[in-house]
Order: C-alpha cells, then structure tokens, then sequence
C-alpha cells in the first residue's frame, strides 16, 4: 500500500471550494476531454469553477495544460499558484512540480520512478500507476493510452470528494448514441477511483463541497455562444477561413444551423457556409452577400484583420452592412497563435487606409458573446457599416459558466433603411447616399427591387449623394462629414460602458472584455485594504459622452489593457481628449489572461507611489 | 465622365424587344474610357445581347473589380444595381451576392490585371465553386489606368508601347478556366460583335459558370503591330473554331446549315447554341480536345476563339451547397429565429 510521500516538514494545505487545479498533459494524448469532464462535474455540483487552455500551437506532442479554478464566492478569473498538479507530461514535469504551491500536491503517474531532482519536500506527492492499471486492464493500444486520463479524473473523485454519480452521468450524457462505450469508461473511473481510496487517506484536506451557486447557469465558450447568436440573429451566409482561435465560431454556427434552419418540406438548407480560399475572400464574400440583402459575417483572428483591411474601408465608405468577428490572439504577426490578447483594438478601431472608424463591441462573457453576435447584425444593418465583434482567445475557446442565453420571442430583425418596390414608386429621385434623416443614414435598395428605381452603382471610389463618381473635394467632403455623422448616431444603437460607482471614490478602473473575470476578486481585495474603486467596463466603441465623463469625474482612473502598447487608453485619448495625467495604465501582454493579483498590486503600487512623491512634495 | 447622364433622346423608329424595351433602356452612362478602346465594344455587345434576349435590366447584379475593364458596369444596363469592388477581388463580392439571392443574373467584369495577376487566386477558386453568373475578363494585355505595364496575360515576345518585352510565360485565361471545371469557356475579340453577342447570350443562359476571355485591345497602351494584344495581332491570327449563333427558347430554329458542320447544344433554359463549325475536330463538349485546341493554335501564334467548352452536367454553387430555393435575402426572422423555447432547450446541454 502507497502512501502519499510526504517529510515530516510538509503542511498541507488545507481548502474546500477554493483552489487551483492543473493539468499538465501531452497535446494529442486525448486529455482533453477527460479534463473538461472534470470541470463541469464540479459545475454540476453547484460550484462555481472556470477552466482556462493553455495550449500549443500544434496538433501532438508539445505541452499543454488545463487549469480549473474552484472558488466558491465566484471569482472566476484565473489566480496564480497551483494547489493540485496532474502532472502528465515529462517534458514539462520539472517547471510543473515547482508552481506547485508549498503544502500543494502533485498527483502523476508512478508507473515510472520520479526521478529524486523532482522531489520537493514542500509538497504532498499523489504516486499513481496509471500506465501499469491500464496495460492490466485494457487490450487495445489507443484505450491504453487513453484510459489513463480517466484513471486519473476517477481518482480525483475520491481525492477532492466529487460525487461519483455525478461522473458517471457524465460519462452516460457523453456517449448517447454510442452506448458501448459507456461501460469502459465507467470501469476506468472506478479504477482511479478505487486505487485512490485504497491507497490514500480520501478525501484530502484539499475537497469540494456541493453548493447551489449554479442554478440557471451553463457553462459554455464564447465561440460557441457566437455560433448561436448567429444562427438567433439571422445571419445566413457565413464565408470564412480557418484560423486559431476563431474556427469553432463557423463550427458552431454549422452544428446549430444544421439543426435548426432546415426547411422542413425540402429538407434543404436556409443558411450557408462556404470555407474561402483566403481572409481576403472570406470577408468579400460576406459583403458581397450584405450588400445583396442577407445577414453574412466571417469570423478570424490578428493576421486576418491584416488581410481584410481595404475590404473594411470599401464597407465603411460604400455603407454596405457586415459583421466580422475578430476573436483576437496574441500578436504581432504570427505572434503567439494561441494565447490571448487584446491586441486589435486599433487595428480594428480604424481598420484600412484613409478616415476610417468602426462600430466594435466588446462581450465579457458568453452570454454577452450570444446578445451581441445577434444585435451586430442589427447594429450593421442600422448603421450599414461594419460592425466587429471584440472577442480573445481566452473568452472564445475556455468553457465559462454565465447566465442562461435567452431570446424574446416579440423581438424582431431590425434590417435598417432598406427601400422596397411601393416605397420607391413614391420617391421622385432615389438618392443611395441622400441623408434624408439629418443622421447620417441614407436608404439603400436591394438589388432587383423595382423595375425602373432604386438601382446604383456601388463603388469604393469618391461618390455624391447619387452614387455617382466624384472627384469634386467638396462633395467628398460632404460625405466624409455625413460619415462622422453617422458614427455619432451608432452611438444610439451600440451599449452603453457599465458604470458601478459610489459618491466620493477618485479613483477608477476602465477596462474592457474578459479583464471584467478579474474584477469582483480586486474590488473585494481592495477593499479588504481600505480601498474603494469605481469601475467602468466599456463595452463597446465609439465611445459614449459616460465615457468622458467617468474619467473627467475621477481624480485618476486605472486603464487596465491586455497589450503592451495601451490601446485602450490611446483609443480614450484619441477619442475623448482623455488626458494622460488623469490615466495610468495597468498592463498584461504575457499572453494568458490577467489575473486581480496583477490589477490589485499594480493599483497598491501605484498608490503609494503617489502618496510617495505627494509626501516628498510636501 | 461617368457621371454624366446619356442625353434622353432616342429615334421614335427603335426596335422594341418582348418586354417593349428598347436599346436604349439597356444603355449605361457616358463612357470615360479612351476612344476607340475594346471595352466600349464590350460594353455595346453586352447591351445589344441583354437587348435581344429580353432580359429584365433591374434582375440583373453587375460587379467588378478595378481597373480600366471594371468601369464597364457603368456603360451597360444602369437600371441594374452594380458594384465596383477592389482590386481583383470581383469574385468573391460576385459569389457572396450569389449566394443571397440565385434569383439575378450576374455578370461580373474584370480584366487581366484583375483577374490573371492581383486576383488570380480568387479567380481560381470562383471557377471551382461554379457559381451561376457570366464572368468576362476585357482581356487587352497591359495596365490601362497606371499607364502601360506588363500584364500576366502578354505573349512571351509582345512588347508594349515603351518596348518593354513580355520576358515570362503568358497565363491563358481559358485554359486556366478549363482546367479548373469551368462548365461554359468562350472566348472572343471585342472587334467582332458578330462572335460576340451570342456567346454573351449563351453564356448568360448557361447555368453554371461561364466565361468569356474577350481580348479587347487597349488602344493608348498596347495596340503596337508588336503586342500581342492590338488588333492588327489579333486580327491576323484570330480563328473562330466555330460561327456562334444563339437562339432564346422563345424563338423558333429557322437557320440552317448544311449537314455534318454544324452542331446544336440546347442549355437548361431551353434556348439553343447553334455551332457551324469550321474545324472538323472541333467538339466544344470534349474538356480534352479544347485544351488541345487552344494549345495548337497558340503554337502556331494563332487565337483559338468561339465557344470553346461546355459542359452541363455539372452543379452551380447552390445545388452544392443545398440551399432552400427560395433567395436567403428573402427569409426573415420568423423562418430564422428558432426561438426561446428551442434556447431553453440548447441551455439544458451545457450544464
């Protein structure tokens, strides 16, 4: 019988519903899977839990690793320090051992003898011999190899007290349809499961406890999210090329569309999907699908958003609606394919050459990621503009627990000013670019309306009120001013930033995106400290006057931007005059997803710094 | 310019077509292109084509790309909707317009700039995907806008106005097409309407892709007796595989060609191809034998031009992608939204 090696030294640390776990695995070696079963077991207790892919740039053999945050107050960002490392993978073994926090526990395969270099006498080793269980108990190779990752999620079960049924239901959910699987599977739980409670004292000090916080909570990944507002939202053409992180954007508007928008006399297909040979076509041949009447979008990444540049200013300056969502990974140029970052910021703010702008919205969760891919569709379709969805790697490929999605039945499309046939019999002369409103918005026909009125030529070169070519710079200028107009009027159609704050705070924090996992766990850090911070997350650009205002009404605000160069504060600084003195940035450019430690240290530093040089000036 | 409107005057004693249009009601605005330039010709042949088979001026979506050739949309049909896109990316515009709405008629025009050089790779992949429209490349061999430079589709050997020599192998556009599973490969010369305007009506007819390679001489840049590309080159060394005539489904076969030179190919509409041949191996059917023709009398400095392959068996984009008959365009949020209920149902899967 093995015991958990342990000095005498080693405390161990003692935690329910509060800790970090993490997997080290081979990419390819099937880990996933089995790891995310893991994660949503203890979802399906109730706790809340938010596990984060870190992963390679590859299809097998490189390092990748999965961490699961547990925490029961919900703080959901991700936390440095590992209480619990599965440590599957010898390249990596070393570095994995010592992120392990003094008192933590390292859980790996003891099939083979641990080399002594690998011996901490902090922690509390968890020796399993996965492969020899699986070479006893399973006859063909590839359920060999990958058993041994469900050895290990049933020995966790007794380690951490996870409701065994719970993964067995699991395993059932999973293979619907495939039922002969189930039995294996269930067989390899009950072997982890049993070699741990016969060798170790289980449930460890490390353990969970079923809660209820997720009632009426899912645990999804943004891109799914987006698929599915996608298909909510109307969208029909979806023209796209594959590229990391943004690919399970076009898979999940596939898998949902093949189940819901099939007509059902025919049996044929009320969507469609066409993979094109470049970014380039990818994005022509959603605006050649907007400009032609259909809700289309294409979904890519950093080198996309290069690619698709003059085809966003021919968007913005022949108005013609689009929707591109830019799940941004970490840049420059091929840069880090699949890490995060909110690197695009000015990249898409200004996309292509000239006086250029367009609408961006910035989701913070899935739920978010849902709402806004269905109301882009709107937006771009008011605005008959480009409208780009602000997604990262982090938000776009890591389940996340949110609110249920919901959609109200009484809403309806809003397909913005579009002209038909009666319409058009009552204008004496159709102007496409007359801005007839006073906002910036002219009408537009779809082609083939009416027999003798509403046809014009698209074009990006300079055009009147008539769509004719110009090269009159006053008549230009007209329409680059009606532009800015129209950019004043999004502004109605777009989401306001969301503003917490308490008479007297002058301090601030300005942040977008999936910095918002991050913030509950500051703001109760800070406070625990005496501090007391207002917050405001954008959510989408151009900015609104609240923008401004939340900055103007602080004595300094905290612009937290996950690049290195500030885009953020740039974009407030272009936009609203923001001036430099009243914002200090707080930077994350490492390529995983920033974490409150980082935000509350960075406000506590900069703080003294200022009580610092305030005493010295004294 | 462009933007000056055509003067609203036309002779009482016009034709009118079966829709009671005339000529004129197909006609676009002023040309700004030089005189005497091929693409003006094209554009007169596509007028007078649209003309004849009565088309609907308003069900027709014209796109281009940039270029000398992508002013064309302008001159013809100005009742259609038309778009000027960027720079060698016609065929994807074309092909996500197509795919919103198979109920137009799209003609796209690009030229060998456009097409051969910055857009070759999305002109390949438009061919692949065989979307339903008719797509012309204005083929004259050179850069008209930026004033002269060598285009991929200059013989090896022309030379243009300022000298310079075609140093690399030419891209045969009709080949290209061919090879890639173009199902309707024609080409012409914008000089010879006679060829023209029905291989115009045949390939809007045509479902599937169709494509016209019209050489259309540039005459500022690239109509030197060197160029490969001028008229008096192409009027020299132009062959006709076959006279071209076009019959629409309404109109009753009445022509007649003697026995064993001719051959009729009846597209899925019903209207009718009428091929007199004038070289005895010629079967514009045969994907092989047209590859061959074309090299043959390339080799010997000539141009294989009339309809040089055909094939209706096969899928436009929408049979391949089984989309619902009627356009997308039209669907609204009633036969999109799969609603709450189906969401509640979607939530239930994730926890």
């Amino acid at each position: 019988m093995s015991e958990i090696i342990q000095s005498s030294k080693v405390s161990t640390i003692t935690k329910t519903n509060d800790f970090v776990v993490k997997f080290a695995n081979v990419n390819g070696s099937g880990s996933a899977s089995a790891n995310s079963m893991f994660a949503k077991a203890i979802f399906r207790m109730g706790i809340p839990v938010s596990p984060h892919n870190i992963f390679p740039s590859n299809i097998q053999g490189l390092p990748t690793w999965y961490e699961v945050r547990i925490n029961e107050d919900g703080y959901l960002g991700r936390r440095e320090g590992v209480d619990l490392m599965i440590a599957m993978n010898e390249q990596t073994i070393g570095k994995d051992i010592d992120s392990v926090l003094p008192g933590g526990y390292v859980l790996y395969d003891s099939s083979k003898v641990l080399a002594n270099e690998l011996l901490r006498d902090d922690v509390n080793y968890l020796p399993i011999p996965l492969k020899d269980i699986c070479l006893r108990e399973f006859e063909k190779p590839a359920q060999r190899q990958l058993f041994k990752n469900i050895v290990y999620v049933g020995a966790l079960s007794a380690f951490l007290n996870i409701d065994f049924k719970v993964l067995t239901g699991m395993v059932s959910d999973q293979f619907k349809g495939k039922e002969k699987l189930i039995p294996p599977n269930v067989h390899a739980l009950e072997l982890g499961h049993h070699y741990a409670t016969e060798n170790f004292a289980c449930p460890l000090a490390l353990r969970l406890k079923s809660s209820n916080k997720n009632k009426n909570k899912i645990l999804i990944d943004g891109n799914t999210a987006i698929g599915l507002g996608c298909v909510y939202g109307g969208a029909t053409v979806a023209s796209w090329y594959p590229l990391t992180p943004s690919t399970s954007v076009v898979d999940s508007f596939g898998k949902y569309c093949k189940r819901l928008r099939i007509d059902a006399g025919t049996g044929k297909r009320k969507y469609s999907i066409i993979q094109a040979e470049d970014e380039l076509a990818a994005i022509g041949m959603a605006i050649g699908a907007g400009w032609n009447g259909a809700r289309a979008f294409t979904a890519t990444s950093g080198p996309g958003i290069s690619l698709m540049q003059e085809f966003l200013g021919l968007a913005y300056f022949s108005e013609v609606p689009v929707v591109l969502f830019n799940i941004q990974r970490t840049g420059p140029s091929t840069g880090m394919p699949t890490r995060t970052q909110q690197g695009d910021l000015i990249s898409c703010a200004y996309a292509s050459h000239g006086d250029t702008k367009h609408v961006l919205l910035f989701p913070a969760t899935p739920k978010e990621c849902f709402e806004d891919a269905a109301s882009a569709f709107d937006i771009a379709d008011r605005l008959q503009s480009p409208v780009i969805l602000m997604s990262d790697l982090e938000l776009g490929m890591n389940e996340q627990s949110c609110e249920d999605l919901h959609w109200d039945d009484k809403r309806d499309y809003d397909r913005g000013k579009v002209l038909n046939a009666e319409q058009l019999e009552e204008i004496e002369r159709y102007g496409r670019y007359l801005d007839s409103d006073g906002d910036g918005i002219p009408y537009r026909t779809y082609p083939g309306t009416h027999e003798s009125k509403g046809s014009y030529f698209t074009r990006g070169s300079s055009h009147d009120a008539y769509a004719a070519y110009t090269e009159d710079g006053n008549v230009y200028a007209e329409v680059m001013d009606r532009l800015t107009l129209k950019m004043k009027t999004a502004l109605n159609f777009i989401p306001e930033p969301v503003i917490s704050s308490s008479d007297g705070n002058k301090l601030g924090l300005v942040y977008l995106g999936t910095t918002q996992s991050a913030i509950q766990e500051v703001l109760d850090g800070l406070a625990k400290k005496g501090v007391s911070i207002d917050t405001m997350r954008i959510r989408a650009f151009p900015f609104h006057d609240s923008v401004i205002d939340f900055i103007n009404n602080h004595d300094l605000v905290y612009v937290i931007d996950q690049n290195r160069d500030a885009q953020l504060k740039s974009l407030l600084k272009i936009e609203c005059n923001a001036s430099e003195d009243k914002m200090h940035s707080i930077l994350n450019y490492n390529g995983v997803l920033i974490t409150a430690e980082q935000i509350e240290t960075a406000v506590l530093d900069s703080m003294s710094e200022i009580e610092n040089s305030e005493g010295v000036s004294a | 310019m462009s933007y000056i409107r055509k003067p609203k005057f036309s002779h009482p004693g016009l034709q009118t077509n079966d829709l009671g249009l005339t000529r004129r009601d197909y006609e676009g605005t002023l040309t700004t292109l030089c005189g005497g330039c091929g693409h003006d010709s094209i554009s007169a042949a596509i007028i007078q084509a649209a003309a004849e088979m009565s088309l609907e001026p308003h069900r027709v979506a014209k796109i281009s790309g940039i270029g000398c050739s992508s002013k064309i949309p302008s001159y013809f049909l100005s009742k259609a909707h038309g778009f000027n896109s960027v720079h060698g990316r016609m065929p994807s515009v074309a092909t996500g317009a197509n795919i919103a709405n198979q109920d137009l008629h799209y003609i796209g025009i690009s030229g060998d700039g456009d097409s051969a050089s910055i857009g070759l790779g999305q002109f390949c992949h438009i061919v692949r995907r065989q979307v339903n429209m008719l797509y012309i490349v204005a083929n004259n061999g050179t850069y008209g806008l930026t004033k002269g430079q060598m285009s991929a589709t200059a013989d090896m050997g022309s030379r243009t106005k300022s000298g310079e020599e075609a140093q690399f192998e030419n891209i045969d556009m009709a080949t290209l097409a061919i090879e890639l599973g173009a199902s309707f490969v024609a080409r012409s010369f914008s000089g010879d309407k006679k060829q023209l305007v029905p291989l115009l009506q045949a390939g809007l007819s045509h479902k599937g892709f169709a494509f016209i390679d019209v050489v259309s001489p540039c005459v500022t840049f690239n109509n030197t007796d060197l160029s490969s590309h001028g008229y008096k080159n192409t009027w020299e060394n132009y062959v006709a595989l076959s006279d071209v005539d076009f019959v629409p489904m309404r109109d009753e076969i009445t022509t007649n060609y003697e026995p064993g030179e001719e051959k009729d190919i009846t597209l899925h509409d019903g209207s009718v191809i009428h091929l007199h041949k004038t070289d005895d191996s010629y079967d514009p059917t045969d994907k092989d034998q047209a590859l061959g023709h074309i090299s043959k009398y390339k080799k010997k400095g000539k141009i294989a031009t009339g309809l040089l392959y055909i094939n209706q068996s096969t899928s436009d984009l929408h049979e391949t992608q089984y989309t619902i008959d009627r356009p997308l365009n039209s669907l609204g949020a009633d036969e999109l939204c799969p609603g709450n209920g189906a969401l509640n149902g979607i939530n239930d899967t994730f926890r």
